[in-house]
């Protein structure tokens, strides 16, 4: 059995506000970036935008069990149940399904600081840890740290409660649990699943992960393609995106619209070296790109901006016979697990308006193809992990 | 061959295991039936201050230097490697289908924090700034040991397992998911064998003091080998400990075709999820329920078919309540009569990797037809009615076994296990 797959539903908060519209807008008005650079200087991020919290998570006590990544993934996982007109039908909710791509929630960096201080004047660096750990750290804090608690909230938030399962492993986390909802949905093993993630970028344990391998990028340029100096790097961006992925005959059943049909969805891995990022792209497109007819796609780039990777993708893209590329890191940042379902979101969003929204980059950005009737998402891991996806116009 | 749904059926052909009680199947299978405990005092790591000192740690595992992810990818490599080696489905290195890996969170843990803030070579003041400002100059090891990411692909690496690899959590219901996305692979027709792997080893410090600050720990330090008493009266939380489990799956004609031998096969799993409380489960057990039934169901079992039961039995007052409420909702009066034991109470709750250790327990089960107890219930609790096998293992025609896993977080999952189809 394999059955034609919708998105029916799309939730997506950014820097560049929350929900459909407001993205549509914010993509086509080409105003730039929205970035906060005095949070954490000298590190820009990509803040969330400001959000009404009470309008998805109504009680307070809800609100207050959850970390900011947890608050923007249960935020915009109940925007894209209310774009596929769902929220009021508990019977559904019940038996609909769920992956969350998921990483680790924050830290309480005060506490860490603090720790960090004291440990610096001990003698006895074990002991004192322990006893300033256990005094200092709120007991709720590790329910707001744990991956699959942004899903455990979705279930108490919004009553998605036929399955809850939370994927790891930063983009790759992404690009898995997309390609598996789509397989369960395609193969009859699940009619209609949320999938989707989150992340806050204001983190000073996250910038240090990156840093780690100098992976952060302080230059001016905005454009992923165009950060050129060094190693290039990732502008960490706050993100939600969640995608009601349905089987058509369900949506169809309930008088629900597509917003676009999710048609192939593909992920491998591999040890990374000179050109392996490259031949892996091309692998995977050499899966589910035959017959696709290159005058009518569009390209949405999950890219970190990370040089090397990064020039191995636009070679790859760059064979694709002059499809417009667009990158959705320019415009959010990076958001590890969410970016691949956010470029899938805003993939979605082109097919609904048949274009790609306007280059931000005119040196690889060029092309302003008006009828996009389907499009390619990219991904790569900025340290493993390449996906791509096929979004296309749904055949009601 | 196909199950009743037209499906096809799943086998086991390998298995392997790593906790407290040994290395291997033989050595976990003759502690667990004679009844052996794995939990001790922690010596890895100092403990004083803290309010549970005790656990099952897996002391003859050794890396340098220890942090979640390096100890639980060695954990899980060797389950793996026992397994895949039992399967003999290719040379170890070059799996031919994906791995799904049940795992627990990655984070930068103190040490290197530590090893971060003696770089930045302050001596009185520090923080997130001065780590930021040294951290280019950290080791790729760190780095990598950082990244939720690096277990699967150490491991994708090792045994040569094909595509993405797929690293998840559903908390205390991992090991049970890892099985059953693998299931799901090769029901949907993608792969003819998955390797599942579940592993925990985020034993330090701050995990324990996150568990204790939420009171799900037990406090018995004096008797650490009594302290896991799942279904006693005087129960008084989990004991925490590091383990490990891979099963090799493949479709029954898969390995027939090459003539493996078969350990068991998986009739079905189900799961449900519960939207009450992050920690507890609704009262009225709902999702406890839904996902036995859903197990039942998608193995086309019924409930008299149930010959022995693989329990969650954590040992806290909550869980072992919950199960036995949903047992008798779901298998009305055979839950009072059908076997069912814990092996958290010898071997401690192994968390991510629980599921799929009580899978090769309960693979185990049917292979041997024989029981392991629960052991350290002096004092039962005259409010659960359950044959829990007390004290010694038993010997019985075990034909169909079902394994519970229930998560923090609401995730619950449940497996069927039965013998080679004949």
């Amino acid at each position: 059995m394999t059955n034609d797959v919708w998105i029916t539903g799309i939730g997506l908060t950014s820097s560049l506000g929350e929900g459909r519209d407001a993205h549509w807008q914010a993509l086509n008005a080409g105003t730039g970036p929205v970035l906060d650079r005095q949070c954490i200087s000298p590190y820009a991020f990509h803040p969330m935008a400001e959000l009404d919290l009470s309008l998805q998570i109504p009680k307070r006590g809800d609100q207050r069990q959850m970390e900011p990544w947890q608050r923007y993934g249960v935020y915009t996982a109940g925007l894209a149940l209310d774009d596929a007109n769902v929220k009021d039908d508990p019977d559904l909710l019940s038996r609909m399904d769920m992956i969350v791509a998921a990483g680790g929630g924050e830290r309480d960096i005060a506490v860490d600081n603090q720790i960090m201080s004291e440990l610096l004047k001990s003698n006895d660096r074990a002991k004192l840890l322990i006893e300033r750990l256990s005094n200092e750290l709120r007991p709720t804090l590790f329910l707001a740290q744990l991956p699959n608690l942004v899903a455990g909230n979705i279930s108490i938030v919004h009553g998605v409660t036929g399955s809850s399962r939370t994927f790891m492993g930063e983009e790759a986390a992404g690009h898995d649990a997309v390609r598996t909802a789509h397989a369960r949905v395609a193969a009859g093993q699940s009619r209609i699943c949320l999938v989707g993630g989150a992340f806050n970028a204001a983190r000073e344990d996250m910038l240090l992960l990156f840093e780690m391998v100098s992976g952060n990028w302080l230059g001016e340029a905005d454009s992923v393609w165009a950060r050129d100096t060094g190693n290039g790097g990732v502008r960490l961006g706050s993100m939600g995106a969640f995608l009601v992925l349905e089987a058509a005959d369900h949506a169809r059943a309930r008088g629900a619209r597509p917003v676009a049909r999710l048609e192939a969805v593909v992920a491998d891995r591999g040890p990374r070296e000179a050109g392996s990022v490259g031949r892996s792209l091309s692998a995977l497109w050499s899966r589910i790109g035959g017959g696709i007819e290159a005058d009518t796609l569009g390209v949405v780039s999950g890219a970190t901006g990370i040089a090397g990777q990064t020039a191995e993708e636009l070679g790859f893209l760059e064979t694709l016979s002059g499809a417009p590329i667009r990158a959705a890191g320019t415009h959010l940042g990076h958001g590890l697990e969410a970016q691949f379902p956010a470029s899938l979101a805003i993939a979605a969003l082109c097919i609904s308006h048949g274009k790609v929204f306007p280059a931000a980059d005119a040196s690889v950005e060029t092309n302003e193809r008006v009828d996009v009737e389907r499009a390619l998402v990219t991904s790569v891991g900025h340290w493993r992990g390449e996906g791509l996806a096929l979004v296309a116009r749904a055949e009601t | 061959m196909k199950d009743a749904a037209g499906r096809p059926v799943i086998a086991v052909t390998g298995a392997g295991i790593v906790t407290s009680l040994g290395e291997g199947k033989q050595d976990n299978w003759s502690g667990l039936t004679a009844g052996r405990s794995g939990i001790h005092a922690i010596t890895r790591f100092p403990t004083e201050g803290l309010r549970t000192t005790i656990g099952g740690t897996i002391d003859f595992v050794d890396v340098e230097p220890f942090c979640c992810a390096s100890f639980t990818t060695e954990i899980a490599s060797r389950a793996a490697t026992e397994a895949v080696g039992q399967s003999a489905i290719r040379p170890v290195g070059d799996f031919p289908g994906p791995l799904f890996v049940a795992m627990p969170p990655i984070e930068i843990e103190w040490p290197l924090r530590e090893r971060l803030l003696a770089m930045a070579g302050k001596d009185d003041e520090a923080d997130y700034s001065d780590l930021l400002e040294v951290a280019s100059k950290a080791q790729s090891i760190d780095y990598e040991n950082s990244l939720y990411g690096s277990v699967a692909e150490r491991l994708a690496s090792t045994f040569g397992t094909k595509g993405s690899p797929i690293s998840l959590t559903t908390a205390c219901a991992s090991g049970a998911t890892a099985i059953q996305l693998g299931v799901e692979a090769i029901r949907r027709g993608e792969t003819d064998a998955a390797l599942a792997v579940a592993a925990d080893g985020s034993m330090y410090p701050e995990t324990m003091i996150r568990f204790s600050l939420l009171s799900a720990l037990s406090t018995q330090n004096d008797e650490p080998e009594k302290a896991a008493r799942p279904f006693s009266k005087n129960r008084d939380g989990f004991v925490m400990a590091e383990g490990a489990a891979a099963l090799v799956l493949e479709s029954y004609e898969h390995a027939k075709a090459r003539g493996a031998d078969i350990l068991g096969v998986i009739r079905g799993c189900g799961e449900k999820a519960d939207s009450f409380h992050r920690t507890r489960s609704n009262p009225d057990g709902k999702a406890i329920i839904g996902a036995l039934q859903a197990a039942l169901d998608d193995a086309g079992c019924a409930p008299d078919e149930i010959d022995y039961i693989n329990a969650h039995g954590t040992g806290t007052p909550e869980n072992d309540k919950m199960e036995n409420f949903a047992l008798g909702e779901v298998l009305g009066e055979r839950a009072r009569t059908v076997p069912i034991s814990s092996n958290k109470s010898m071997i401690g709750h192994t968390l991510t990797a629980a599921g799929a250790i009580e899978a090769v327990a309960s693979l185990l089960t049917l292979e041997h037809q024989r029981i392991p107890p629960t052991i350290n219930y002096d004092v039962p609790d005259p409010a659960i009615e359950l044959d829990v096998v007390p004290f010694t293992a038993r010997d019985a025609e075990v034909s169909t076994v079902l394994s519970n896993s229930f998560g923090f977080g609401g995730q619950n999952a449940c497996l069927v296990f039965s013998g080679e189809p004949a």
